[in-house]
């Protein structure tokens, strides 16, 4: 069984880990680290006889994820500081909203970035509020910067001067030159408010995005971390009638065999409890997301080079029509500095 | 992998694992006085070929690990040793939380320990070395680890780093790794530390002096303020901002209980002097 | 527009001289502060200010720069988090 087999095994049933031996924690360790889980994966174990030496590391991943946490709630506030004046709806997405809004999805969890969702003819002007309240461009390459205000789905990555944390402004959940188009409006009109000006998605938005993220938008680099989230969300939301909700939201976005797969994964890894008629029939095709999602070994390294080759470039195939993709390619190599 | 060997120094235990067998061999020499660690390690560390065919044809290795730097280079093979030193630095630097990190070297005597902080170039490990070898006790030449409980030193007794001059003014004392010659840090020599050193390896010290050496400057001494110092050690740690309120609090009290001075010198001789004039 | 701190138990200060050093609990992060900004933290404990009630607050108690001096420091605070700005109620 590979290390990531393993750690999916003790996430979907922490009394698994029992079992272990000092090599199959050390492989444990190292591989949900290179996941990014080892902070989910301690809060999993929790309570459970641990060998020595286990329960410092993972005492300090518990710690880490705690600092992780504050510190995007507190991004996220200097962030709805500088938005608030201007009275636009400003959404929380990904890892801040699952702690914002006290979601077991964001229990443990590693958190980089702050994801914001905010409508497309707000832009302008969110962007000058965060560039007043101390945030300045990553990128000052005219062809990066172009690229990203026409295609992707966001503006350029930011940065804060003085806190050094990036953040990203959304106004859709997929670049532009993605085949799928979500509903940027409706997931803005659903949105649910935190009462302090700041929303996050609804939960059937919040699964549509993680799906999509998981699926639609890279190269399932992260894979079990997201559809881990896709496990958390579906599990903790708690509505008689989720699964219909669920299909709705999806087929509104354009997303909903995205959905399918994602809740067949999730399903098949985790043990997510799906909707049969929402998830449909197990394809060939789903193993070979499996295999990619499970291509990581007990040193913490990727193993499988082809699959991940083969996702690399289903990624961009999914991004770009591909003379779009030549194009940005090139550009990119001809950029690349001399002997490089 | 391949070839592969667990390390355990001070409270941190490390697995190095490589697609070859001579920096695994370097480094069960460098540490066979160490006591063998059989538990489940702090780190994980590989070496590999930085492409598969690197492992054959001018073999470069390249650093991997929990902790990584997307910046750090592959080095040649002939350095494959340095790699795994300069790989377990960085899981220290990066991921270690249960200390806090100074980016110092330290020594101990009767229960309480110098802390010798400065930027690579400072000396702080030929330093050490040269107190080593005149009977104080090696807690670390490249991190002190402050206890947030206790506010003591605890012991990180690597083998000392030491660059070529370095070496030339402690040979024939103690014992020492291979020569690797021509890195990026020029010619390079692990000074071991010595039994007693690594035998108390568990065992913390009360931190009762702090210094800030500088080389190559004429001799020179003075007192380091609480502000001066606490901004020159915020600097000086890995894991401050990471540590959070444990951090500030750690710093804090370091920063008030302990007396901390600037030196210059221009020679190790001159150095000593100075430092022992100020231990008193 | 009136200045609210941010509260007591957010903040860890130690002296440093001739600094203070502030632990802020909610971003994880350290100031280095110099007077007058420490009073003004102090002055604003007890609750919300305007600009012109600190000015006369901390007057009373020791030497202070120009209003437009205490401006600039207040803007340094709300930048740095410790101090949200607020409509005047």
């Amino acid at each position: 069984m590979s290390a990531a087999a393993t750690l999916v095994r003790v996430l979907r049933d922490p009394g698994a880990a029992a079992t272990l031996d000092v090599a199959g924690w050390t492989g444990l360790i190292a591989c949900a680290r290179a996941e990014q889980l080892l902070g989910t994966l301690a809060w999993r174990v929790d309570g459970l006889a641990l060998p020595a030496g286990v329960a410092p590391i993972l005492a300090d991943a518990r710690d880490a994820a705690e600092a992780a946490r504050r510190g995007a709630l507190w991004e996220a506030e200097m962030a709805r500081r500088a938005l608030v004046p201007l009275g636009v709806p400003a959404i929380l997405l990904k890892g801040t909203a699952f702690v914002a809004a006290g979601l077991a999805a964001g229990q443990g969890r590693a958190i980089g970035d702050l994801d914001l969702l905010v409508p497309r003819d707000a832009m302008a002007a969110v962007e000058t509020a965060l560039i007043d309240a101390g945030w300045e461009w990553v990128k000052p390459d005219p062809y990066d910067d172009a690229y990203y205000r026409r295609w992707m789905h966001e503006l350029p990555p930011m940065i804060h001067r003085e806190r050094d944390r990036m953040i990203d402004v959304h106004h859709t959940i997929l670049p532009l030159t993605a085949r799928r188009r979500p509903d940027a409006g409706a997931l803005i009109a659903a949105a649910q408010p935190l009462g302090n000006g700041l929303s996050v998605l609804h939960p059937a938005d919040m699964i549509v995005h993680a799906a999509a993220h998981l699926l639609a938008d890279g190269d399932l680099a992260g894979g079990l971390r997201n559809l881990w989230d896709i496990d958390r969300l579906v599990r903790e939301w708690d509505d008689p009638d989720a699964a219909a909700v669920l299909r709705r939201h999806a087929a509104a976005h354009n997303l909903a065999d995205t959905v399918a797969l994602a809740l067949r994964l999730s399903h098949r890894l985790y043990g997510t409890p799906v909707d049969p008629a929402l998830a449909g029939a197990a394809r060939p095709s789903d193993g070979w997301f499996v295999r990619r999602l499970l291509a990581r070994d007990g040193w913490g390294r990727p193993t499988r080079p082809a699959t991940r080759l083969a996702f690399y470039v289903r990624s961009h195939w999914l991004r770009m029509p591909p003379a779009m993709l030549a194009r940005h390619l090139w550009i990119k190599w001809l950029r690349k500095p001399p002997g490089a | 992998m391949r070839h592969s060997v667990t390390v355990r120094v001070g409270p941190a235990a490390f697995r190095v694992g490589a697609d070859w067998r001579s920096p695994i061999e370097q480094l069960r020499d460098l540490y066979r006085d160490y006591p063998a660690f059989g538990g489940v390690p702090d780190f994980t560390v590989s070496l590999s070929a930085a492409r598969p065919w690197r492992r054959w044809i001018r073999p470069s290795v390249a650093i991997g690990g929990d902790f990584t730097l997307p910046e750090a280079a592959p080095l040649p093979l002939a350095h494959g040793l340095l790699a795994a030193e300069m790989a377990m630095n960085l899981q220290m630097a990066l991921g270690w939380r249960r200390h806090l990190l100074l980016h110092a070297a330290t020594v101990e005597r009767d229960g309480r320990a110098l802390i010798l902080c400065g930027e690579s170039g400072a000396g702080k490990s030929t330093l050490a070395a040269m107190l080593h070898r005149t009977g104080w006790r090696l807690l670390g030449d490249e991190f002190a680890l402050i206890d947030p409980a206790t506010g003591d030193v605890h012991p990180f007794p690597r083998p000392i780093s030491l660059k070529n001059s370095s070496v030339a003014l402690l040979r024939d004392h103690g014992r020492w790794g291979s020569l690797l010659t021509g890195t990026p840090k020029g010619d390079i020599r692990h000074l071991i530390p010595d039994p007693a050193s690594i035998a108390a390896m568990t065992r913390p010290a009360v931190p009762a002096l702090l210094l800030f050496p500088r080389f190559g400057f004429d001799a020179a001494a003075r007192e380091v303020g609480g502000s001066e110092g606490f901004v020159r050690l915020t600097t000086a740690s890995t894991n401050y901002t990471g540590l959070g309120e444990a951090g500030f609090r750690t710093l804090t009290r370091l920063v008030h209980h302990v007396p901390m001075a600037a030196i210059d010198y221009p020679d190790t001789d001159v150095a000593l002097t100075l430092i022992e004039e100020l231990w008193r | 527009m009136r200045f609210r701190a941010a509260p007591a138990d957010a903040l860890l200060q130690a002296s440093l001289d001739p600094f203070t050093a502030v632990f802020h609990r909610p971003s994880g992060q350290t100031h280095l502060l110099v007077s007058p900004a420490p009073e003004m933290l102090a002055a604003l404990a007890d609750g919300p200010l305007s600009l012109s009630d600190l000015h006369d607050a901390l007057a009373a108690a020791f030497q202070l720069e120009d209003a437009e001096g205490l401006a600039d420091r207040m803007a340094e605070l709300v930048a740095a988090g410790l101090v949200t700005a607020e409509p005047a109620a």
